[in-house]
Order: structure tokens, then C-alpha cells, then sequence
């Protein structure tokens, strides 16, 4: 292997090192917001699926394969589930649960 | 540059082991800077591997035969296009192309669930990495692809002339990236076991990927299939070889997977059942790698014997055993407490479906493995073929339609029988009205099983559109949109749904086309000379002149063929035998053109109707004295008194006008193979088409906005 290429690999190796490493040296500050940052992510990603399921069974009802007993059952199951979200996501921003706020996105 | 390719592998290997331990490390309580790490060591991992990929494509194009890998697969007339895809043509080649898409997929997944699943990923990160760090060490330590070859030859052998073909420049990576994609799933499958956190979160997380995977496999499937119809020359896209089962496993109980996760997803069940398919779609995948690599049964796509058989045996076994060990250890987490409200629901029906799905692969192993089983227990080898296959599979694929019809007529938990009756009026009544249609009409009777799939088929695809006929009636309930863009906005709102769909009637179009094409095509094969002919499938078919060619690479003998009906022209084919010169001397300088590899370009017209494929094996052995002569006067000439030599027999072949023989084929519905494969992939791009993040925001507020109102209201 001539030099160019050996100065190269080494070149490759100490990228990956630095790359690698440097969380161990320097631990990024922002560990714990990352966790909240975490939830907050999960949180909205299970809201999401169930705004999807609420949006299926309305679907359903309208395309006539729920009843309308079924459905209002259904979507009552799903929107407490949906709420318990909700209050998790506001519990993690320090808010009170929602009573009649309009705020980020959630109208009363 | 061998060495630095070397070196970028052994790079490759440390950064995976240090993955694996840092991400293990992290995951027992070592603090939260060691998964950031090792999530760093797998993006880096990508990186490296991209790096030795480029190097080793840089090799090819350039022709650079101090590369071994390069010397034995191309040569400097290769085509650019085949140079760039002759890596996956060889074990090593191949087993970098399978560490290279984990790698990416392993980066994609991990930088995706950055901030999600804290306690899932660094379990998820182990296995991955677990898996790079073994495919790592087969290349650094069992079969490199940066051998070097100290004298290198002025001219490579070539590409093996079979893989010549743009299917097979996709087919591969496709087929790979569909086995890898998996992995993906089942690695926070694994890490959600570990952690007992046995919720739907990792189906969510790796859903897409789910998705990706299973259509990357879709494809390479199909391309396999249209390899195999156009170049193989037997006439058919599936033989039941044990490499193509290989591949059809992983498909089935992916497919019953991607279906069952959404059961878990929306009523929290089949726990067990889902980390036990995705485990199972993922050994099968690696159960595939080993059965090409292996050699360990016949198959004609065995390019070549495998030093790595053993190794994969031993990672399918910790893979297996290791799993099953850490689902019977979590079983009282896996159970779920709801159960299945009513038969006659969407659940149950996915629950069946699955069913068929595992019992097809089932019969697809038996059979495939039997040369094994025998050999075992009788102590000789016997296998089985297409007509075994064909008995078990075809009343399974029969219910697979069926239900493929009826799932997506069902709504989640019960239906009614009275809605039953009125959701299943219209696909029925179309389904009845093809069985007539098709009995009266048509000699489709003549085979039952094609008879009730047809009418399945139908059933499917008129389900299908009453699904999106009824959406669309929906939307224009709540909006005032036309039916266009009502259409457009249901698909938009709901694209896993309805891209499901899609993908269900592009399977119902597939197995119609497998159908009529296995039960209804007309095959002779005929020897025949120039003027002579050959009726077919109501066809007639007439040998007008025969046809030579000669280029750098291969030497080509074809005929031109007359196809009537009713006296009318229908087309004009020309199918040919290619031969592929030997770099074996021994053979003499002319002999050796035609004691090297050989392939069947058919001539084929297609059509929605029908296919017409030829193919055909011309007779040399009016050229063999030529040949023989040749070889005894030109063995010191040079390449231009060969090449003279090549011409001449060329010509002399035309002006002999020898017999050939011809295999002739009229292949009813083959293109609805073709079709229904791309409108499942246009169905599969739908469902995983990402929302529109504007369009998600504002979706969002309106239903936040109602969930708020009515909650607002059960609180008064």
C-alpha cells in the first residue's frame, strides 16, 4: 500500500475514533432534555395513532361497517385513551391538565 | 489498493464490535453517554462500509485486475452497466453487499428513534451490531473481497453471461436489502423482549421499515421471476428451485407479520404471535443467504461452491435458540388481555389470513428441505417437484385470495351478519357473475382450481374498490370536494389503509396471472429446419431463415421465426443461443468459444391476452469439422486470424441453414404477473409515503380541537 493510502486509512481511523469516542470524553449536556425531549416524542407519536384509529372508525361508521352503537362505544374507548395522552403530554410541559386552553393545537 | 480495502474492513469490524459493547454497556445501566456512542460507531460503521464498497465498485469500473474479486468477474468488455453490478455476482462480493445495506438500515433506523424507545434502542443497537460484526468477520476473515493477485492477468474472465441481464443488475441488491431490512424489526423486537417493554412502541418505531423491507423483497422476487422467464430458457418465471423458495419464505411470514402488527397496534393482541413471525421472517431470511451461499441443495442459481455454510448454520441456530429462550422467559409479559370479540371481524380474519400465510411457507420448506429430510431418515437423497408444490400451495393461495377479499370489507372488533350481507353483496355478485362468464364462455372449467381463484380474484379486486368507493361517498359526506379529490383526500388521510389495498388487488392480479398462465399454456418443442413449421396453442409458427452474430464478447446463433393466426401475421421473433468464449486454451482457439457459458435470449411477444415465447438450441455439429480444423491450423495464430476463423463459421452457419431445435410456448395472462407485481409496489409506495407534516399539523388541530370539545363536555 503506498503512503498516500496509509496516511488515508489512518485518516479514516482517527475519524471514526473522534466520531466514536467523544460522547465518553465530552458527555453532551443535554442528556436529561433528551429524555424529556424522550417521552415528549413517544407521547406524541402514540397521540398521533390514536387521532389515526379515532379518524379509522369514523371511517368505518360512515362506510357502514360499524354500527352506530358500535362506533359511539368504540370511539368513546379510543378519545379516553387519546385524552390520557393528552394529559401525559401536558403533564411533561409542567402544564394543568386542560380544562378550556387553546394552546399548541389542543383548543377547549 | 487491495490492502486499503483490507484495512477498511478490519476498520469496519472493530467499529462493529465497539458497537455492540458500548451499546450493551449502555444498556445495563453504563450511562447514557455509551449508547450515544454506539449509536456514533454504527452511523461510522455505514460510513467505512460505503467507503470499501466505493473502492472495491472503483475496481471494477476500472478494470483493475490485481483485485481477484475484479479478475474473475469481469473483463475489460464487460459492459460499464454489468462492471458496476459484477460485486454481487460472488460470495464475498455478495456477503459486503449484505453488511453494507445493514449498515445503512441500522444508521436510517437508529438516527430515526433518536430521541424515542431509551430503553429499547441500546438492546436493539447490540443485536444490529451483533450482526455487522459477523458478516464483518466472514469477510475479514473467511472469504475477502480485496484479495489481491500478485501477477495480475491483461484480461478478466468475465461476468458470468446467465447474470447478464438488467433484472439481475436489481434482483440482488433488492433481494438483500429486503433479508437486511428485516433485521431491523426484529432487533427492537429483541431489545423490547429484553426490556420487557412489550407494548406496540417498536412495531411503530420500525413499521416503515417493516414496509421497506418487505417491498424491497417484493421486488426481488419479481425480478427474479422475470430473469428467470426471459433468460433462463425453459419457459417459465417460477420452478420451485430451492434458492427462489429461499426467497418466497421471508416473504410469507413477512407478509403475515406486516399484517398481524397492525393487530397489536390497534387491539394491543398477538403479542407472542408477532415476535415470533418477525424472528422466524428473519432466520428464513438468513436461512435464505445460507441456501445460496451454501451450496448444501441443487439449485441452478448455485453460482458457485461457499466456505461459509457452517458459519451461517452456527448464527441461525444462536438466533433461533437465543429467541425462543427470551420469548418463553417473557411469556407473562407477552399475554394479552383482550381477546378476539367475534369471528366475524377484522382480527379474525387477519388471524386466518396469517394462518395460510405460515402454511404455505410451511409446504414451501418441506418441500424445499425434503432432499434433506430423506437423506436423513431413508439415507438417499429424493426430492420433489413443481406438481408436489403445486398440490399443496394451490388450495392455500386459493384461500389467501379469498381472504384477501374479505379482510378489508371488515371493520376492527365485530360486524354484523346483517352488515355482512350488505358490505358483501356487490364483490359476491361480481365474483358470481365472472364464475358464470368465464364456465359459459371461456375452457376455463377445464381447470377448477384456476375456475375458483378467478372468481376470488374477481371478488378481491371488486372489494377492494368498494373500499374506496365507499371512503369516497364518506368524504363527500363531511366535505364538499368532487369525487377526484375526494379521492385523492381519503388516500391522503388514511395511506397505510388504503396503500393496503392497493397491494391486496395487485396480489389477487399476480395469482390470476400465475393461474391462467400454469393451467391454460400450449408447449412443443420441435426440431425443425428453414421453411419449416410448427402449430401451437392455435398458433402457427414458421422457421423462415437462421441468423449469426459476432461481437468482442460472445458468439450468437438465432432464427427468424414467421407467427400467424388465421393466416395473419402475428409477430416476428428472433430467439438465439449466445456463447460465451472459455479462457481455457485447452480447448482449443476456436473450440473454446463454444465450450464456455451459454445462454437463451427468447424471442418473446407479450400481450395482455397472452404471450408467445421461443427459444431455441441451434444444432452445431454441421460446424464441428470447421471447428475441429480450426483448432488444429490457427493453434499459433494470432487474435485477428481467430477472429477471421469465428466470422467464417458465422457466416457458414447461415449459409448450412442447419435444424434447430425449438421450444414453442403460448402463455396465457403472463403480463397480469407483471402488472399486478406494479401495482402492489404503487400500493406499497402509498402506505409508506410520509404525511405531509403541514397537512398532519392541521389534521391534528381538527381532531384536538373535537377530542376537546366532547372532553370538555364529559367533564360538564
Amino acid at each position: 500500500m503506498d503512503g498516500g493510502l496509509l496516511l488515508l486509512l489512518f485518516l479514516v481511523i482517527a475519524a471514526v475514533g473522534i466520531a466514536v469516542l467523544s460522547p465518553l470524553r465530552n458527555p453532551p449536556a443535554d442528556f436529561d432534555e433528551e429524555t424529556h425531549g424522550d417521552r415528549l416524542a413517544d407521547l406524541e407519536l402514540r397521540k398521533e395513532t390514536k387521532y389515526s384509529e379515532i379518524r379509522d372508525a369514523e371511517t368505518d361508521l360512515h362506510a357502514g361497517k360499524l354500527s352506530v352503537e358500535d362506533h359511539r362505544e368504540l370511539d368513546r374507548a379510543l378519545r379516553t385513551e387519546a385524552i390520557a395522552i393528552l394529559e401525559q403530554i401536558d403533564r411533561l410541559h409542567g402544564r394543568p391538565p386542560d380544562q378550556d386552553g387553546r394552546e399548541n393545537g389542543r383548543p377547549g | 489498493m487491495t490492502t486499503f480495502g483490507r484495512g477498511l474492513l478490519i476498520v469496519a469490524l472493530l467499529t462493529a464490535l465497539y458497537a455492540a459493547f458500548a451499546a450493551l454497556r449502555g444498556a445495563r445501566g453504563g450511562g447514557r453517554e455509551w449508547v450515544v456512542s454506539s449509536r456514533r460507531a454504527i452511523y461510522a460503521l455505514a460510513a467505512v462500509l460505503t467507503a470499501a464498497v466505493i473502492v472495491l465498485e472503483s475496481a471494477f469500473v476500472r478494470s483493475d485486475f490485481s483485485f481477484g474479486l475484479v479478475a474473475d468477474n469481469s473483463s475489460t468488455t464487460t459492459p460499464t452497466f454489468y462492471k458496476l453490478t459484477a460485486m454481487w455476482s460472488s460470495q464475498s462480493g455478495s456477503l459486503l453487499l449484505w453488511v453494507w445495506v445493514l449498515s445503512l438500515f441500522s444508521a436510517g433506523v437508529l438516527f430515526a428513534t433518536k430521541r424515542r424507545l431509551r430503553e429499547i434502542v441500546p438492546w436493539a443497537t447490540a443485536v444490529l451490531a451483533g450482526l455487522a460484526t459477523f458478516f464483518c468477520a466472514l469477510l475479514v476473515f473467511k472469504v475477502s473481497p480485496f484479495t489481491s493477485i500478485a501477477n495480475p492477468p491483461t484480461e478478466g474472465a468475465g461476468l458470468n453471461p446467465l447474470l447478464r441481464h438488467p433484472s439481475m443488475m436489481f434482483h440482488p441488491p433488492m433481494l438483500y436489502s429486503g433479508y437486511v431490512g428485516f433485521a431491523i424489526p426484529f432487533a427492537f423486537a429483541i431489545g423490547a423482549l429484553a426490556v420487557r417493554r412489550v407494548d406496540a412502541e417498536w412495531i411503530r418505531a420500525t413499521r416503515r421499515f417493516s414496509l421497506i423491507a418487505w417491498t424491497f423483497l417484493s421486488i426481488g422476487i419479481l425480478l427474479g421471476a422475470r430473469w428467470s422467464y426471459s433468460e433462463l430458457g425453459w419457459g417459465g418465471y417460477w420452478g420451485w428451485d430451492p434458492v427462489e423458495n429461499a426467497s418466497l419464505m421471508p416473504w410469507l411470514v413477512g407478509t403475515a407479520f406486516l399484517h398481524s402488527m397492525i393487530v397489536q397496534e390497534k387491539r394491543d393482541m398477538l403479542k407472542v404471535w408477532n415476535v415470533s413471525l418477525i424472528a422466524g421472517t428473519f432466520t428464513l431470511a438468513l436461512l435464505g443467504t445460507f441456501l445460496v451461499r451454501s451450496g448444501i441443495l441443487d439449485s441452478i442459481h448455485a453460482f458457485g461452491a461457499s466456505t461459509v455454510g457452517g458459519w451461517f448454520l452456527g448464527l441461525i441456530a444462536v438466533v433461533v435458540a437465543g429467541t425462543a429462550a427470551l420469548i418463553v422467559s417473557r411469556l407473562p409479559h407477552l399475554r394479552s388481555e383482550r381477546r378476539i370479540d367475534s369471528l366475524l371481524s377484522r382480527e379474525a380474519f387477519f388471524l386466518l389470513n396469517n394462518l395460510v400465510l405460515v402454511g404455505l411457507c410451511f409446504v414451501v420448506f418441506w418441500g424445499t428441505f425434503f432432499p434433506l429430510i430423506s437423506e436423513a431418515v431413508t439415507g438417499h437423497k429424493a426430492s420433489v417437484g413443481p406438481p408436489w408444490f403445486d398440490r399443496y400451495t394451490v388450495p392455500l393461495a386459493v384461500a389467501l385470495v379469498l381472504l384477501s377479499g374479505i379482510g378489508p370489507l371488515l371493520a376492527w372488533r365485530r360486524v354484523t351478519l346483517a352488515q355482512v350481507r350488505r358490505l358483501f353483496a356487490v364483490p359476491a355478485a361480481i365474483a358470481l357473475v365472472t364464475l358464470a362468464g368465464l364456465a359459459l364462455f371461456t375452457d376455463a372449467s377445464s381447470s377448477p382450481a384456476s375456475l375458483v381463484l378467478f372468481t376470488f380474484g374477481a371478488f378481491t379486486i371488486a372489494s377492494v374498490a368498494g373500499e374506496f368507493w365507499r371512503g369516497i361517498r364518506a368524504r363527500r359526506l363531511v366535505s364538499s370536494e368532487g369525487p377526484g379529490t375526494a379521492l385523492l383526500s381519503v388516500v391522503r388521510r388514511n395511506r397505510r389503509r388504503y396503500g393496503g389495498y392497493i397491494v391486496h388487488a395487485g396480489i389477487a392480479v399476480v395469482l390470476i396471472g400465475v393461474a391462467a398462465s400454469s393451467a391454460f399454456n400450449h408447449q412443443v418443442d420441435v426440431r425443425l429446419v428453414p421453411g419449416q413449421s410448427a402449430d401451437v396453442g392455435g398458433y402457427h409458427v414458421r422457421y423462415l431463415r437462421p441468423t449469426s452474430s459476432v461481437s468482442n464478447e460472445k458468439l450468437a446463433f438465432g432464427a427468424v421465426l414467421d407467427v400467424r393466426k388465421d393466416g395473419k401475421r402475428v409477430a416476428l421473433l428472433r430467439p438465439s443461443r449466445s456463447y460465451f468464449p472459455s479462457l481455457d486454451m485447452r480447448m482449443g482457439p476456436i473450440g473454446r468459444f463454444f465450450g464456455g457459458e451459454s445462454t437463451s435470449e427468447v424471442g418473446l411477444k407479450a400481450g395482455l391476452r397472452r404471450d408467445i415465447w421461443t427459444a431455441m438450441q441451434p444444432d452445431l455439429s454441421a460446424l464441428q469439422p470447421g471447428i475441429r480444423a480450426g483448432n488444429k491450423q490457427l493453434a499459433n495464430a494470432g487474435p485477428k486470424a481467430q477472429a477471421f476463423a469465428i466470422a467464417f463459421l458465422a457466416t457458414s452457419y447461415q449459409q448450412k441453414s442447419p435444424a434447430a431445435t425449438f421450444r414453442l410456448i403460448v402463455n396465457p395472462m403472463v403480463t397480469w404477473i407483471w402488472l399486478g407485481g406494479i401495482i402492489g409496489l404503487g400500493g406499497a409506495l402509498v402506505a409508506l409515503w410520509p404525511s405531509a407534516l403541514a397537512s398532519r399539523r392541521r389534521i391534528t388541530s381538527l381532531y384536538a380541537a373535537r377530542l376537546g370539545r366532547e372532553l370538555s363536555r364529559a367533564r360538564a
